[in-house]
């Protein structure tokens, strides 16, 4: 191991490989679209083998143990709010064209069509801004509560370009019009099996990293974190076995068929919500709640209880996706009651959350990203509640495949993975970046209302039209026909559509304007005594 | 836990668990009472929903539940109630003629609600909701037809379909004189100026005149000598105000140019006699007949 770089020149010869494989490949294969993701492999090991090479002549990658490794959160909090304006911008325009069809309707360019928009916008958000936010706020988290620098050299760094890389081929993917049409799991065998190398080298960097740990117990926020990992590997793995065309071909068949297929797609599915924006999302807030209010956690002993029993359930949720399907009707009853039993270790984040600002309640006034966090956690509270419900069998009846879902989808996404990433970005830019304080706090007050109004019209909007074509739909005439077509039931959610879209463009806006307040922030003069001794400069440069 | 470290919070007078990460320490609250309560409640509901409906399998079939519910049985019955409430005409239907159904006020009733409700969720899709077409997509609600109007050709043409895959489809494909050199580009324009003026709209003398020979040699064994086309192969008639791609001279070009033909499904492979006589009953009925 070279102290230089450790695992650089690995790293590097392992990149030039990479890239004359995938040249021969770009080469050899027959299949064009195989050929254009081929083409952004090669790509991406020029771009990584020349930044590799300086890297490692400059010393950059050199090895300071006694240092934490914050480089790489740096990049991971830029590329996470990098895409989230882009996730959040394609959703914008995706629900724009839900609004008008007929004048956002591109029908000479495939690509901007609603079909491969709408992964685009699920991807984007999902695993871009938030695979993002939980990757570099995991890096952060993991070794303050450990004492110990991030394990494994330039693995770090591999990690998160390796994911930058997935979402690329990812989201060209779609655009391009190549799927698994599995929902959340769209991208083709070889960028699973890309997704899959830097899971496992995350993976490895986590384990490391509380291997080395100088604190006699692992900090809850850390199991959680943990627990993400590990079974977001699991599931990704074993929902997308499939059996591709050829080694030369982008296309792939599931290995499982009909409905063994639909259960093991929605236990990933639902899992993806278990554990990537259920999971993940408490691992953030079990470190950045306590530490931005100056408080205790609520109770350990609840950590522990609601821990396990949040694992232990939720694996078993899924199949209320496949109420009323041909779906086994004991397998709906096991998804269904296990969904209920859920309901409370879900709370249990909530309260710890919540409860960890007795004594600081003041903050809710004072501190508007506290309360961009305490926002997160009641629309995390209201979301687990909403889930439960919805997986009733009696109410599903009702809700499945309408708007509700989206909203329900939503309400946990924007108030719940949004608001604690923002609230966690937010605390992270100046300790990153060494600043006082942000650049505005008055920006954040107008990022939290704009967001905040924004995530309500939506979730409202996708109530009324929810709850209204689900009745549509059910509703017979009293000759015994259904009382409507499908087309009547979308034209009527017409200006529901609207308020959803106006709601979406108003969350994006805060988003920018967050953007803007942790751009200036970073370019604040630095809070560093070298700098600070410096001549006096006005706050706000 | 570790005892040494522990020490009571100020503001709560809880003990801490004595661990610190960061900065960040525990307190020792107990589990809240109503969580562990409404937990446990939760837990038994299931654990009651088990005992009662289809649960848990085991290495044949599964646990059938007390209540002895069955999804599949519902469904059959709420069929058998679906029936019972569509009524006797439901049977009249499928031995009455065409005919009878229009002259049969409650048959007729029963034909147009279930016409309308096939029509929304299957036809909708091309010829639009209200049934008035768009380009491409014929008109169903005036009364210029293609194939033919009354009660029995609609019913054909749903069955069979327009250049579908059944042996039966209504077919015919009108050449793309442009397209495969049939005539020249010049041919083709005073063409488009000769169904202009067929059209009665003020139209180039001199191309008509030019067009006159062209239009009589390869367009009147279909179109007809005076252009009023004929239903027997779906030759549109061109002196009407209705055009299926468009009125303008570009349009009418482009479709000597290319001779486009629109497919229709042949719906007698989805749905039954009835369902399609029911279809045929609702559009002759909005087609202003």
């Amino acid at each position: 191991m070279d102290r230089g770089s450790p695992g650089g020149s690995v790293l590097l010869v392992l990149t030039v490989l990479g890239g004359l494989l995938f040249a021969v490949a770009a080469a050899a294969t027959h299949d064009p679209l195989f050929r254009f993701q081929a083409y952004i492999f090669v790509a991406a090991a020029v771009l990584g083998g020349f930044a590799l090479t300086a890297a490692i002549s400059s010393g950059q990658l050199r090895d300071e143990p006694d240092k934490y490794m914050d480089g790489v959160v740096r990049a991971g909090v830029i590329a996470t709010m990098f895409w989230a304006a882009v996730g959040m911008l394609v959703g914008v325009f995706i629900a724009t064209q839900l609004s008008w069809p007929n004048l956002f309707y591109f029908p000479e360019a495939g690509w901007l069509n609603f079909g491969r928009l709408r992964p685009l916008h699920t991807s984007g958000v999902i695993f871009a801004f938030g695979g993002n936010a939980l990757i570099c706020t995991s890096f952060y988290v993991v070794q303050r509560t450990c004492r110990a620098r991030l394990f494994g050299g330039v693995m770090p760094w591999f990690v998160f370009w390796g994911y930058q890389l997935f979402i690329v081929l990812a989201a060209t993917g779609y655009l391009a019009g190549i799927t698994q049409s599995r929902e959340y799991a769209e991208p083709e065998w070889y960028v699973d099996l890309w997704l899959t190398i830097v899971w496992v080298a995350y993976l490895l960097v986590f384990l490391g990293t509380l291997w080395k740990r100088r604190e006699p117990h692992i900090y809850v926020a850390n199991w959680f974190y943990l627990a993400f990992i590990v079974t977001v590997a699991m599931l990704h793995i074993v929902n997308n076995l499939a059996v591709p065309v050829g080694l030369l071909n982008h296309h792939s068949y599931s290995l499982f068929a009909g409905v063994q297929d639909a259960l093991t797609q929605w236990w990933y599915g639902h899992n993806a919500v278990g554990f990537f924006l259920t999971a993940g999302f408490l691992g953030m807030m079990y470190y950045f709640v306590p530490k931005r209010v100056e408080r205790p956690v609520y109770s350990y002993r609840l950590s522990i209880v609601h821990f396990w029993s949040l694992i232990f359930i939720y694996i078993w949720a899924g199949p209320h996706h496949l109420h009323y399907t041909a779906l086994p009707q004991w397998a709906q009853t096991l998804g269904m009651t296990f969904s209920i039993m859920l309901w409370m270790p879900s709370w249990g984040g909530m309260i710890n959350g919540l409860m960890t600002l007795s004594g600081a309640w003041d903050k809710l006034r004072t501190d508007p990203v506290v309360r961009m966090m305490v926002v997160a956690i009641a629309f995390y509270g209201m979301s687990t509640f909403e889930g439960p419900v919805m997986a009733i069998r009696a109410v599903n009846a009702l809700s499945h495949y309408t708007d509700w879902t989206i909203g329900h989808v939503h309400s946990g996404a924007l108030g719940w993975v949004g608001f604690i990433s923002f609230g966690a970005i937010y605390c992270l830019v100046p300790w990153l970046w060494k600043k006082e304080a942000l650049f505005s706090n008055r920006l954040v007050e107008w990022h939290f209302w704009i967001s905040t109004t924004g995530i309500l019209l939506y979730i409202c909007a996708m109530w009324v039209s929810g709850i209204m074509e689900g009745l549509m739909w059910r509703e017979y005439t009293p000759q015994g026909f259904l009382a409507w077509s499908f087309i009547e039931t979308v034209s009527a959610k017409h200006v529901e559509n609207v308020i959803r879209m106006v709601g979406g463009l108003m969350y994006l806006s805060g988003v920018l304007v967050m953007i803007y307040n942790l751009w200036r922030t970073v370019r604040l003069p630095s809070a560093e005594p070298s700098v600070a001794l410096s001549a006096p400069l006005p706050a706000a440069a | 836990m570790t005892g040494e470290n522990r020490e009571t919070d100020a503001v709560t007078g809880v003990e801490t668990t004595g661990h610190e990460w960061d900065g960040i320490r525990e307190l020792d609250n107990p589990l809240p009472r109503w969580w562990l309560w409404v937990f446990w409640a939760c837990v038994l509901f299931s654990i009651g929903y088990w005992v009662a409906m289809p649960a848990w399998p085991g290495v044949s079939g599964y646990t059938k539940g007390l209540l002895g519910q069955s999804d599949r049985r519902e469904v059959a019955a709420s069929l058998v109630d679906l029936r019972a409430l569509r009524g006797a005409e439901s049977g009249r239907l499928t031995s009455a003629s065409l005919e009878q159904i229009e002259q049969d006020p409650e048959l007729q009733t029963y034909a147009l609600a279930l016409g309308q409700s096939v029509f929304g969720d299957n036809c909708a899709t091309c010829h639009g909701a209200g049934g008035a077409g768009a380009k491409g997509y014929a008109n169903l609600r005036d009364d210029v037809w293609l194939w033919g109007g009354s009660l029995e050709d609609i019913r054909h043409t749903i069955e069979f379909g327009i250049r579908s895959e059944d042996p039966q489809t209504r077919m015919s494909a009108m050449p793309a004189f442009g397209r495969d050199g049939l005539l020249q580009p010049a041919q083709v324009a005073d063409l488009t100026e000769y169904v202009v003026g067929l059209s009665g709209r003020p139209a180039s003398k001199a191309a008509v005149a030019r067009a006159a020979p062209v239009f009589a040699e390869q367009c009147v064994s279909c179109h007809g000598p005076a252009g009023k086309g004929d239903q027997a192969v779906g030759a549109p008639d061109l002196t009407d105000g209705d055009w299926l791609y468009g009125s303008d001279r570009a349009s009418i070009s482009a479709q000597i140019h290319n001779g486009r033909g629109g497919v229709m499904p042949a719906w007698g492979r989805r749905f039954d006699p009835q369902t399609i006589k029911a279809l045929a009953v609702y559009i002759h009925a909005n087609s202003g007949q």
